[in-house]
């Protein structure tokens, strides 16, 4: 497992997302709020780029006429079938035990040049794979 | 294959001979009403099973004008003597049940359970009923079911299929409400009133068109049953579709589940698979089983259904589905055969729960 640094923080602004390319492979970082997940850029029922898909919120009813919104903008539909994903935990709202979406650990750190007479204050994205 | 003793049958059709039948069971008024129309000259055959069709009744079960199953000493020589079921559910199938004007559908329906009381349920212990109610006024059926729901023999509310509006609809709720209040089973048996064609596609020309494509309007009954919230709405609501073929249901289960993983957002209260929800309240009568006569095609179909508890023996009797006694699809395994003739039924219907089969002894 090694950390990389895939952008500048302020590059994905809460409800935003930027897909990086880390050794090959598509992960799209998603900014909810001020923290930040990680989604493997591939969705787990037939391989669609799932972190181009819409974030969505979640919609929920025990019974017709009773509606509530809950999540909102935490969760990702699919492009291809619309299956819709847990943002934070990749979890599949449809097969909730069975399909979830592959994840990564995300912080966000700042980052030190080695430079002595100069630092870089903004913080970064880092993932770790 | 022959069925045990005892075995409860959810599904005969008694045969109201004629409208002039029901003349003594309507309420004076409407009595007078049909006589000042002359429409007790029409029986209100309907068309989903037009008495003349080789498959509305088994030939050596016609009577001398041709209508089988018109009178108790019938059913008794023909049904209830030879297969000796502990207890066969009335399911009446009559124009009354659909008439443009709702106040006359009620009170013919209403002469309709009279007549059933009067002359079946009064004269013979074995048999029990389903509530016959006007199907396009919901207000109007739980009437009824208000004022026979006492009567421990009626053990289910009958619907047809195809109706005006789909069946979730939430103008037939209040229907939906009064049948869960008294535990009774909503009944969905095969057939359309004929507002629509039997097809979505349009009218068709002959009755094998209708009568095949009768499983198309079971299938949309029940999604419009499970997409409108109707299980949600009502905990204790059970449906039973009656009559409809049996083996479009699997299919039929997995188009529903795969195309609610996409657009279950249009329908949160459908928090699980749809089919776990059919799995868990919607059964089915047996005959028609509209399956090859081989054990593995019948294995398979079971394996599909992925449950145990879904079927409930039938007859279907005077309908033409099988010869003799067979009245069990062959293919079907033995601890499934008891619970279909048994313990389902006995399992969907609360006023059947106590009955025993033979040589069960009461506690």
């Amino acid at each position: 497992m090694a950390k990389h640094v895939v952008a500048r923080a302020s590059e994905i602004p809460p409800g935003h997302r930027k897909i990086v390319s880390v050794r090959g492979r598509e992960i799209g970082i998603f900014n909810l709020g001020g923290e930040f997940f990680a989604l493997f850029n591939r969705c787990p029922h037939q391989g669609a780029a799932l972190c181009t898909g819409e974030i969505v919120s979640r919609l929920e009813s025990t019974i017709p006429g009773d509606y509530r919104l809950s999540r909102p903008g935490e969760m990702l539909r699919c492009p291809w079938h619309c299956w819709e994903f847990d943002i934070r935990t990749g979890q599949s709202w449809c097969e909730s035990n069975s399909v979830h979406a592959r994840t990564f650990p995300v912080t966000t750190e700042p980052l030190a040049a080695e430079t002595v007479d100069v630092t870089i204050a903004e913080r970064y994205v880092v993932v770790t794979l | 294959m022959t069925l045990q003793h005892g075995a409860i049958d959810c599904d005969i059709h008694p045969t109201v001979p004629s409208v002039r039948d029901l003349l003594p069971h309507l309420e004076p008024y409407w009595r007078e009403h049909i006589l000042r129309r002359g429409l007790e000259r029409d029986n209100f055959d309907i068309s989903a099973y037009p008495s003349g069709s080789p498959l509305t009744s088994r030939p050596d079960w016609r009577g001398a004008g041709g209508l089988a199953a018109t009178n108790l000493a019938s059913i008794q020589a023909q049904l209830l003597d030879p297969f000796r079921p502990s207890a066969a559910i009335c399911n009446v199938l009559h124009g009354a049940q659909m008439m443009m004007s709702e106040d006359l559908s009620l009170a013919l329906c209403r002469g309709i359970n009279n007549w059933l009381i009067a002359e079946f349920l009064d004269r013979d212990p074995r048999l029990r009923a389903s509530i016959t109610v006007p199907i396009h006024s919901a207000e109007l059926a739980a009437e009824e079911v208000e004022r026979l729901a006492g009567d421990q023999r009626f053990v289910q509310v009958l619907l047809l299929a195809m109706a005006e509006v789909p069946l979730g609809r939430r103008q037939m709720w209040p229907l939906y409400r009064v049948a869960e209040k008294y535990g009774l089973p909503i009944g969905i048996h095969a057939g359309s009133s004929f507002r629509h064609p039997p097809s979505a596609g349009g009218w068709g020309s002959l009755y094998l068109e209708d009568y095949v494509s009768f499983a198309q309007g079971f299938a949309g009954a029940l999604n419009s049953l499970l997409a409108e919230g109707v299980f949600q709405k009502f905990p204790d609501l059970k449906v039973v579709l009656i009559e409809s073929g049996v083996t479009w249901m699997p299919a039929s289960m997995w188009r529903i589940d795969k195309t609610w993983r996409g657009v279950r957002s249009e329908v949160p209260w459908l928090a699980q698979l749809p089919t776990e929800i059919i799995r868990d309240r919607v059964r089915m009568t047996l005959q028609p089983f509209d399956a090859p006569p081989d054990v593995a095609a019948v294995t398979r179909v079971l394996e599909q259904l992925g449950s145990d508890d879904m079927l409930l023996f039938s007859t279907d009797y005077p309908h033409w589905q099988f010869d003799g006694m067979d009245a069990l699809p062959a293919g079907l395994p033995p601890a499934l055969i008891q619970k279909i003739l048994f313990d389902n039924p006995r399992a969907t219907y609360p006023r059947l729960a106590a009955l025993h089969p033979v040589g069960e002894t009461t506690s």
